[in-house]
């Protein structure tokens, strides 16, 4: 039997992988977006079950929020990502921290 | 005959270890397209645990929403930069530890909590949607359009002011390139591009021209 415990370790393990994804790639704007969409699947994946296991459709109601929010998101930061990379030919995040322009 | 449940947990087991190891190939991966792959990859699987958890319309939302659209996005801004791998890579060892002590300490306080919860195991039971005597799709969009509709119409906004900035950002235009204007073309008036004579379609005969073949023929 699956139990809810199961559902909530999976989300706990993926975004502690996130996580030290965000730590380890300081070079790359690119993987540290990609970490942050992670994150936000961890979060969805214990909105799916505790919906699932607590009858409630609020749950899956706001999964479908974060998804069109999260989409909006990564839409506009690639959209930043590729005027940085116009701009200063580079995506790393140490070459970035001027605010000159 | 398989235990149904049994079947159930042991599918779980098989798309959690797929979604956790694409996760790690995310993270760990030296070339940027292959980690996009990988995190396609950690979508689908996590669709079908979704689906495991009976959530059939957000699973199928997900594969179309997020590996259709974004991590499209994603793989097209990704080859469109020339990005250089070697430079991207120097800081990965230097904070690989710090990251994974971090990480590691995060995930046993989370477990320790979950732990306290899971002496008294939550199994699924009914499912929602079925007990309704509807489909998930219809459970959720009965929901969607009654309780939460201010909050749906608000997404849809935001998705619009994403759609306006992300073209405002990136929108240029380059000096001394030649570009046709849309709306000078449209309020372009006729009067001012041709000029329309009035004239006769007959020409006077004017009285010179008598004059000349008289002359012609006079030698």
């Amino acid at each position: 039997m699956i139990t809810l415990s199961h559902f909530i370790v999976l989300g706990a393990v993926l975004f502690c992988i996130a996580v030290a994804g965000l730590f380890i790639n300081r070079k790359n704007v690119i993987v540290l977006l990609m970490a942050i969409e992670l994150m936000l699947l961890a979060v969805n994946i214990n909105f799916v079950a505790f919906s699932r296991f607590n009858h409630d459709v609020a749950g899956q109601v706001f999964v479908f929020f974060i998804l069109t929010v999260a989409a909006a998101e990564s839409a506009i930061g690639l959209a930043i990502l590729v005027l940085l990379f116009r701009n200063r030919s580079t995506v790393n995040v140490a070459e970035i921290d001027s605010m000159k322009g | 005959m398989i235990d149904p449940n049994l079947f159930q947990l042991v599918c779980f087991y098989a798309f959690g270890i797929v979604t956790v190891g694409a996760a790690l190939a995310v993270i760990t991966l030296r070339n940027t397209v292959h980690a996009v792959l990988a995190l396609v990859l950690t979508f689908f699987s996590t669709a079908c645990i979704w689906m495991l958890a009976e959530a059939e319309f957000l699973a199928i939302a997900l594969i179309v929403v997020y590996v259709g659209a974004v991590m499209v996005l994603f793989l097209f801004v990704v080859m469109m930069l020339d990005i250089d791998l070697e430079r991207v890579r120097e800081g990965f060892v230097k904070f690989l530890p710090v990251g994974l002590i971090v990480a590691l300490v995060m995930l046993v306080e989370m477990l320790a909590l979950i732990g306290v919860r899971a002496m008294h195991a939550q199994t699924m039971g009914a499912n929602p949607a079925t007990a309704a005597d509807q489909s998930n799709t219809a459970w959720l969009g009965t929901a969607l359009y009654t309780h939460y509709l201010l909050p749906f119409e608000i997404a849809a906004l935001i998705l619009t002011v994403g759609v306006v900035v992300a073209v405002a950002l990136t929108l240029r235009h380059r000096r001394g390139a030649k570009y046709q204007s849309a709306s000078e073309q449209v309020r372009v008036n006729p009067r001012d591009r041709i000029r329309v004579l009035k004239m006769e379609a007959v020409r006077p005969v004017e009285p010179q021209a008598t004059e000349q073949p008289a002359q012609e023929t006079k030698p």
